[in-house]
């Protein structure tokens, strides 16, 4: 299942997911401490497919995010210091503050953005795959994007027009089971977004969004694939928002109980690190310890964020324009 | 000097840069023969007709180090990329906290006269304007055209050129030589001292015959093309207007909220401008409705010669005494 992972990078993805995990249950938390201002979508329970793609490209290969974008930062390898500093609005931010929750960035690290739009980035990243191509050194971009996208035209626009210039992408839709706070089920006609892959000419495949290793394998076959110059692959990860469509309080949250709990029992990062252990290649000192190591980096994180002055309002004006 | 059309202008611009540039690359619904031949189909790419995804793909391929240009054609076409120019492109650089640049040329034609009807004759550049972070011209010479898309090219934001369709076959002289124009420079098109007329492409060419017919009987008319919509070179029409004391402002767009407007508000908020006004400022712009297809509508619709000199006979009447209470 795990193919060739050394237990060593499989263990590096766990860590990974743990730290998305905790990276978002400390956003909530200072998110409702009033630490955190607007909103924050959280991708809790979505995260192997962030980390079980990503740990199949190189640094080099570009990927564009959502709404729910703080999985795919960490698992492409942003800083999490200025992670949490832009959510805090602070200058040391990714985005000097400018940007918030959902407009992380990291261009030096391949990542095009989080984007407030949905379906907002696809075409974005179609263009850094074209850019990947017109390189031609071989690297490959990746659209992340959940079931709510793959209705919008951005997505019909742009597999098209990747798979008739064979662009070395990966759309890798989240099938989450909820837009906002409808039901995918409500808005799809076909029960597999994969299945449109076929009004493409494009392989398209269904995977369990919440085994990290099934995920991995599905990209790294579509990486293999884009390399080589045979163009975009369309891979659905069934997965599960585990929590409402934002953070904030109030909100209608139409979620079934027992859908919820149904999910939370195929919970991925639960899954990963059980079979870690199963394997051997985990126990119990070594989990907690990367339990400490996780918990004392996001300290770190908002210390820093602390630290971090406040933009200066004048600073509302800078960078309008590029020089 | 040589002649080339406004059209010639433009290609000639692009394919100069292309020859110097070859992250440049150009993406249009179909592909323009001259630079099809010159530079092949992977720098001149034939697209389907997918302008929100064309208008995305040159954000992300500027962001990845690229030059795009996206030809969007008529700027109706525009329109169904929106939510690519207002959410991403305009926004990107500043809401990543200036971390990349995002070098875009998108071209798209503007104005009335070709008898296409609502959808195809539009000039909907002050929309535009109103957004922070797009740079956007319109320029009325094929002299102007050539430098201010050369500059353009080179800018490290997205730029908007809006070309006019009543000036695409228009000639007039460009050197063989090497030259640029500065975005954000006007240029006073004719120097005059009783009544500035503020106009943009082809009432530029309107309001210097107007400028000409009204010098027979003494008007001296200034005439000021600001060519760049956004940076807007306001000091150059302040500079006017101080002069002769007297605005007119041209504009084949409607009057609401467009850039008329704006010029209107740029004179009359500054001291120094608004002191030496004579007249209350006069806006000679399309009717505020969709442009109609017959020949009689449509040339009814849009401003000419003979309504920017009423306008300027109307500026120099000066005010109209208050009604008595």
């Amino acid at each position: 299942m795990a193919g060739n992972l050394s237990p060593d990078k499989q263990r590096q993805m766990l860590r990974q997911m743990l730290t998305i995990r905790r990276f978002e249950e400390r956003a909530s938390n200072d998110y409702h401490a009033g630490k955190i201002y607007g909103v924050v979508h959280c991708y809790i329970g979505e995260e192997a497919v962030a980390v079980g793609v990503c740990s199949a490209l190189e640094p080099t290969d570009r990927i564009i995010s959502t709404h729910r974008g703080h999985g795919h930062c960490i698992a492409k390898g942003a800083d999490l210091n200025r992670m949490m500093a832009e959510l805090y609005g602070r200058q040391a931010g990714y985005c000097k503050g400018k940007g918030g929750s959902m407009h992380i960035a990291d261009f030096g690290i391949g990542m095009l953005g989080a984007n407030g739009i949905v379906a907002g980035g696809i075409a974005i990243v179609t263009g850094a795959g074209l850019a990947a191509q017109m390189e031609g050194k071989g690297g490959v971009a990746v659209s992340f994007f959940g079931d709510g996208a793959s209705n919008a035209g951005p997505f019909h626009e742009c597999l098209n027009i990747a798979a008739a210039w064979k662009l070395p992408m990966l759309y890798v839709c989240e099938n989450n089971g909820w837009a906002a706070q409808t039901a995918a089920v409500a808005t799809h006609a076909m029960s597999d977004v994969a299945g449109r892959a076929a009004g493409y000419g494009i392989p398209g495949v269904v995977v369990d969004g919440n085994d990290i290793f099934a995920v991995h394998q599905a990209a790294s076959r579509a990486v293999a694939r884009a390399r080589a110059g045979e163009g975009p692959t369309l891979i659905e990860c069934k997965t599960y928002r585990q929590r409402a469509h934002t953070e904030r309080k109030g909100q209608p949250d139409p979620r079934d109980q027992a859908e919820v709990e149904a999910w939370l029992q195929k919970d991925p990062l639960t899954l990963l690190e059980r079979k870690l252990k199963a394997q051997g290649d985990l126990d119990d000192a070594g989990w907690q310890a990367m339990e400490r190591e996780v918990m004392a980096a996001l300290e770190r994180a908002v210390a820093f964020a602390e630290a971090s002055p406040f933009p200066t309002p004048e600073q509302a004006t800078d960078d309008v324009f590029a020089a | 000097m040589r002649e080339l059309t406004y059209n010639e202008a433009a290609l000639e611009a692009v394919a100069e840069e292309m020859r110097q540039d070859t992250k440049i690359f150009y993406m249009s619904t179909d592909p323009i023969p001259p630079l099809l031949k010159e530079f092949g189909d992977k720098r001149i790419r034939a697209t389907p007709i997918a302008e929100g995804a064309l208008t995305g793909m040159a954000i992300g391929a500027a962001g990845s180090g690229f030059r795009p240009i996206v030809d969007w054609r008529q700027v109706t076409f525009a329109f169904v990329a929106m939510d690519q120019i207002v959410n991403q492109a305009s926004k990107i650089h500043y809401m990543f906290g200036g971390q990349r640049s995002f070098p875009i040329v998108y071209r798209a034609n503007v104005g009335g006269g070709t008898r296409l009807a609502a959808q195809h004759c539009q000039c909907p550049y002050s929309m535009f304007m109103n957004l922070a972070g797009l740079k956007l011209f319109l320029p009325s010479t094929p002299y102007d055209m050539k430098g201010l898309l050369k500059s353009a090219i080179r800018d490290n934001n997205p730029v908007i050129s809006f070309e006019s369709n009543r000036l695409l076959a228009r000639k007039g002289p460009v050197p063989e030589e090497e030259y640029t124009i500065p975005l954000g420079l006007a240029d006073v098109k004719r120097a005059g001292s009783d009544v500035t007329v503020v106009a943009l492409a082809w009432l530029v060419h309107e309001a210097l015959a107007a400028a000409e017919a009204l010098a027979a009987e003494g008007i001296s008319v200034e005439v000021v093309d600001p060519r760049t919509l956004v940076p807007l070179d306001k000091e150059t029409i302040r500079r006017s207007v101080q002069k002769t004391g007297r605005l007119v402002i041209a504009d084949e767009a409607g009057p609401t909220a467009g850039f008329s407007a704006e010029v209107a508000a740029v004179v009359t908020e500054d001291d120094a401008t608004f002191a030496a006004l004579k007249s209350p400022v006069r806006r000679v712009c399309a009717l505020q409705v969709p442009i109609p297809y017959s020949p009689g509508l449509e040339d009814h619709v849009f401003p000419d010669r003979k309504r920017i000199t009423d306008g300027i006979r109307a500026v120099l009447k000066g005010p109209k005494p208050a009604a008595a209470a």
